[in-house]
């Protein structure tokens, strides 16, 4: 499982930040960063609802 | 066999697609929309889809909706009836049978009453109308804005940006009142004037002038505004009139209980439309913002599939708005009995304030302060305390 950020679409809404703050952070550049990339099936849930509420489809989840 | 039916084809409804499918539902999908245009994204109809090429963000494409999620889909079909005892959603001639049904229809744009109907009045709230606007806002054109909510507000921004000479006329004493509480309201209102927008409050419009074409806009304080273009931005009205004789609870919305479940059985509601009671506030509330259409959209569709294992919709509303160079962010509710300002001021170029209910935390405004406000918002919907939030906000 794998998140891809579009760096050139994000602009530091945080959502995703404040579903999951071990995984997503917003950085001092305005744009959302990844804490870990050390996902397990556990996480699936979380990741879809960080992607799906990405105010500006920054996100994408891979397998 | 089982059939979720999904009227809407904006992002609540959407992502009421997306997760019936990925809760592993194998019925029949079918989704109405009323608009000719796929499922597009809204918040940039009044920013960059005017500043910029004009380009519309579609969400999917018609292929990923009809085949990768297998959704019967029927775009320009408005829904026109709902028949709760034989569980049908009529739409002009065609009747379409449900098992369960996400009502996303969203809201329509509000006027004024009394209007002449003539060219170069408009409003903003489809990509149609987004598109209209685009061709008739030119450099040099006067454009008057009715209402400075936050559409008008930052069409006014765009409209400067592309070179028109604009004025925003608003009826109440200060704008933005409603969004984020009388005490930062004027927080909001200060970007206009710090940017030399003409705006015009506690001012009512009388009358529009023209013969075929809008000329002018007449105000209440005696005020004649030349215009070649007229928005009115005064707010938007759930889209429920469908629903009329339907026996479906509506009172500004479609009446939802804390799972999105409408008074019908297997009928949930989402988005714009929906008005039900969220536990973490303990209010009702309808919300006409991105994320929670896109939340609630996910949970209707997820509950109508299983109505046994519904879970609450619990979410912390958040809305966000980017005028001129400032993006405005609000989480949570602003009724609040104490409103204080932890970062910035009212007027400068970045703001935090708290909302406090009792001893909870229960709203935060920013102006670019980014990281803060969706911090606060984790906080809020873990129901800190005020204490613990200032102490948060302090860090």
């Amino acid at each position: 499982m794998k998140i891809h950020i579009d760096t050139d679409v994000c602009t530091g809404h945080g959502v995703c930040e404040g579903l999951r703050p071990d995984v997503f952070e917003v950085g001092d550049d305005g744009i959302v960063h990844l804490l870990t990339e050390d996902f397990t099936e556990a996480d699936r849930a979380d990741l879809e609802d960080a992607v799906d509420q990405c105010p500006t489809q920054a996100l994408r989840l891979e397998g | 066999m089982s059939r979720l039916v999904v009227v809407g084809a904006s992002l609540a409804g959407l992502r009421a697609v997306e997760s019936a499918r990925r809760a592993g539902f194998t019925g029949a999908i079918t989704l109405l929309g009323a608009e000719e245009h796929l499922p597009y994204d809204r918040p940039p109809l009044s920013k960059e889809f005017l500043t910029g090429d004009g380009t519309p963000k579609h969400f999917r494409t018609e292929d990923a909706l009809r085949t990768d999620l297998d959704v019967d889909l029927r775009l320009g079909t408005p829904a026109t009836g709902l028949d709760v005892e034989q569980r049908v959603i009529l739409a002009g001639n065609d009747a379409v049978p449900y098992t369960a049904a996400v009502l996303a229809t969203g809201a329509t744009a509000r006027t004024l009453p009394g209007l002449p109907a003539l060219s170069g009045l408009h409003t903003l709230r489809t990509l149609d109308d987004a598109h209209t606007l685009r061709g008739v806002i030119r450099p040099g054109g006067k454009v008057v804005i009715v209402g400075a909510g936050f559409i008008g507000s930052e069409l006014a921004c765009s409209a400067r940006r592309m070179g028109a000479e604009v004025t925003l006329v608003e009826a109440a004493p200060v704008p933005f009142t409603a969004a984020v509480g009388d005490e930062m309201a004027p927080a909001i209102t200060a970007l206009h004037t710090r940017n030399g927008t003409d705006l015009r409050c506690g001012v009512t419009v009388t009358g529009i002038d023209g013969d075929d074409r809008v000329k002018a806009v007449r105000l209440g304080d005696g005020t004649t505004l030349p215009a070649d273009v007229v928005v009115i931005g005064v707010g938007a009205a759930p889209a429920t009139g469908w629903l009329a004789g339907s026996g479906l609870k509506v009172d500004d919305g479609v009446v939802c209980d804390e799972t999105l479940a409408t008074s019908a059985p297997g009928v949930y509601a989402a988005g714009d439309v929906a008005r039900w009671f969220n536990p973490l506030f303990g209010e009702t509330m309808r919300l006409e913002h991105w994320t929670s259409a896109a939340e609630q959209g996910a949970l209707a569709a997820r509950n109508a599939i299983d109505p046994s294992a519904a879970t609450p919709c619990t979410l912390v509303p958040y809305f966000w708005s980017d005028l001129y160079d400032s993006r405005v962010q609000f989480v949570g509710v602003p009724t609040a009995d104490e409103v204080r300002v932890v970062a910035g001021g009212v007027g400068e170029d970045t703001l935090l304030a708290l909302y406090r209910r009792g001893d909870r935390l229960i709203g935060a405004l920013g102006v670019e302060q980014r990281r803060p406000v969706l911090r606060m918002r984790a906080l809020i919907g873990k129901r800190v305390t005020w204490d613990d939030a200032l102490e948060a906000a302090a860090e």
